[in-house]
């Protein structure tokens, strides 16, 4: 009981949290104190949002070993889910307000600019996972589903990437979110994770 | 054309000094006091500067050459690329209340016949001040319509009188870092510099500007003395100047030592070459949304500076 508690008290923090930088992106909108250029903070601010989001969906796994807390691992389909929808919503304003609506410019963009390439890569590979992310898909999938869904791992990789090629200057905090993920991928080695080949089996059920 | 009118600013209009500091030491009180509250709409609301009703009122009508409307004083003075203050586009704004830009000295050196330190009065007490309407397109691809207030470069360069060896003006902005915040960390080679040719210096668009819409310029925009370089992109204006030499050989500017794949000395504006980061065929016109608008050769001042550059291949020298 004390449990459910525990994991719903979680969950409500968790959708707070996250709910909270889009609530303040739509306040400043509708107040107008996004400042003369809206569109460059929605994007940096949606952009931020989403890779903090995923890196914290990488945390619950090693948090789940570290405390050996098993319900933890049902925050994790809820934070990956946020982070994919932040994700959308920085491409989409990318794609109305930078590129207007024009699939050519978009795709010379992609093809020219190659912090866009790999943002545009970390975008495809996290559509399959949001996807396959239902019950019904983890069922169906079976161990396929623990696979494909490693994935997020590259989407992870290509988005610290596409962070630290576009700032200009201040690398500071691209690399901090590098050095972050770079723990989260090294607790997932054998030798610090100390678990078996079946535990991914396992992980599985119990997301379902 | 460009917007020429006589010093038509009223002494009453302009913002006495104990009244400017007194607003700067609010913005401090009211900042400190919106640490925490710093998303609260009313806390954002009180660190407002002067607003448009306070503007001159001949800038009411103002428009650019090609009949461009100007972009708030708010606009101007809360977006803001001044990375001494922080690399956000409102860390300038927030950031640099402890700046103290008065008293000022400017020192001049280098290949002139007249090399000192010269007070910011003493330069400015025989220029002649004025409007100046310039658009500003910066790298990132976004733009607004500025109206500047000070003098032409040239007439500083003349009053020096620079020799033969002069071949480029390299300029300096002041290094303090226990007044900005940035200058302690290593994001940028401090102090920051830039330089022009001597025929661009000496053109009558480069221009020296000591305030906006009329009134000094907050410490976020450059105070107290700034380039502009309308026909450049904007890390060409370099900020809060405390030096001017003039150079045999060309300066590395900072940008181009950061990263000199991405960044030249010329960085004209350019709308056939891109940048590795930006298209540069099209900017977001401030206050606008779309990144539509159609970016102009020379930022649309190329047949007042296109012969600057006649001959030079413009895909090799950005």
């Amino acid at each position: 009981m004390t449990q459910k508690r525990a994991i719903l008290a979680l969950k409500v923090t968790l959708w707070l949290g996250a709910l909270a930088p889009g609530a303040w992106l739509v306040s400043g909108i509708s107040r107008g104190w996004l400042g003369a250029n809206p569109i460059e903070k929605l994007t940096h601010v949606t952009g931020m949002t989403a890779l903090v989001l995923l890196l914290l969906t990488l945390t619950v796994t090693p948090v789940r070993r570290l405390t050996g807390w098993n319900p933890v691992i049902r925050l994790r389909r809820p934070l990956g889910l946020f982070a994919f929808f932040y994700v959308v919503v920085h491409f989409s304003i990318w794609f109305v307000f930078d590129m207007v609506f024009n699939v050519t410019w978009m795709l010379e963009d992609i093809a020219e600019r190659k912090y866009i390439t790999v943002g545009m890569a970390a975008f495809l590979t996290l559509i399959p996972l949001a996807i396959t992310s239902t019950r019904g898909w983890i069922r169906r999938l079976g161990r396929k589903w623990a696979k494909l869904h490693q994935g997020v791992y590259i989407a992870a990789v290509l988005g610290v990437v596409h962070f630290y090629w576009l700032v200009k200057a201040d690398t500071r905090l691209p690399l901090l979110l590098g050095a972050c993920l770079m723990i989260l991928l090294v607790s997932r080695a054998p030798r610090f994770s100390g678990r078996k080949k079946s535990a991914d089996d396992r992980e599985v059920e119990e997301v379902v | 054309m460009i917007i020429r009118r006589p010093a038509d600013i009223a002494s009453s209009q302009i913002t006495p000094e104990h009244v400017y500091l007194n607003r700067r030491r609010f913005l401090k009180t009211a900042a400190a006091g919106a640490a925490g509250l710093a998303a609260s709409p009313a806390a954002l609301s009180a660190l407002r500067g002067p607003d448009d009703q306070e503007v001159p009122a001949r800038f009411r009508t103002m428009r650019s050459e090609i009949d461009e409307e100007l972009n708030s004083y708010q606009d101007v003075t809360q977006f803001n690329n001044f990375y001494e203050f922080g690399t956000g586009k409102d860390d300038p704004y927030k950031n640099s209340g402890d700046f103290n830009p008065r008293p000022w000295t400017v020192s001049i050196g280098g290949e002139v016949a007249k090399p000192g330190d010269y007070h910011l009065e003493d330069l400015l007490a025989s220029e002649s001040m004025e409007d100046r309407v310039y658009r500003l397109r910066c790298v990132e691809a976004w733009s607004m319509v500025i109206p500047w207030y000070g003098f032409p470069l040239a007439n500083l360069i003349r009053r020096v009188e620079p020799t033969g060896n002069a071949n480029f003006v390299e300029f300096r902005t002041i290094v303090r870092p226990e007044e900005m915040p940035y200058q302690r960390t290593s994001v940028l080679n401090w102090p920051y510099v830039e330089g022009l040719r001597m025929d661009e210096a000496m053109h009558p668009l480069a221009f020296l500007a000591t305030g906006v819409y009329g009134m000094d310029l907050p410490n976020q925009n450059g105070a107290p003395l700034r380039l502009v370089v309308p026909w450049k992109y904007g890390f060409k204006g370099v900020k809060s100047i405390v030096s001017i030499r003039f150079v045999e050989r060309m300066p590395l500017n900072t940008w181009q030592r950061q990263n000199s794949m991405e960044y030249g000395f010329y960085a004209n504006v350019n709308p056939e070459v891109d940048h590795p980061r930006w298209s540069q065929a099209r900017e977001r016109r401030l206050p606008g949304l779309f990144k539509n608008h159609p970016t102009l050769m020379f930022n649309g001042y190329a047949d007042q500076v296109g012969q600057l550059y006649a001959g030079m291949d413009l895909n090799r020298w950005k």
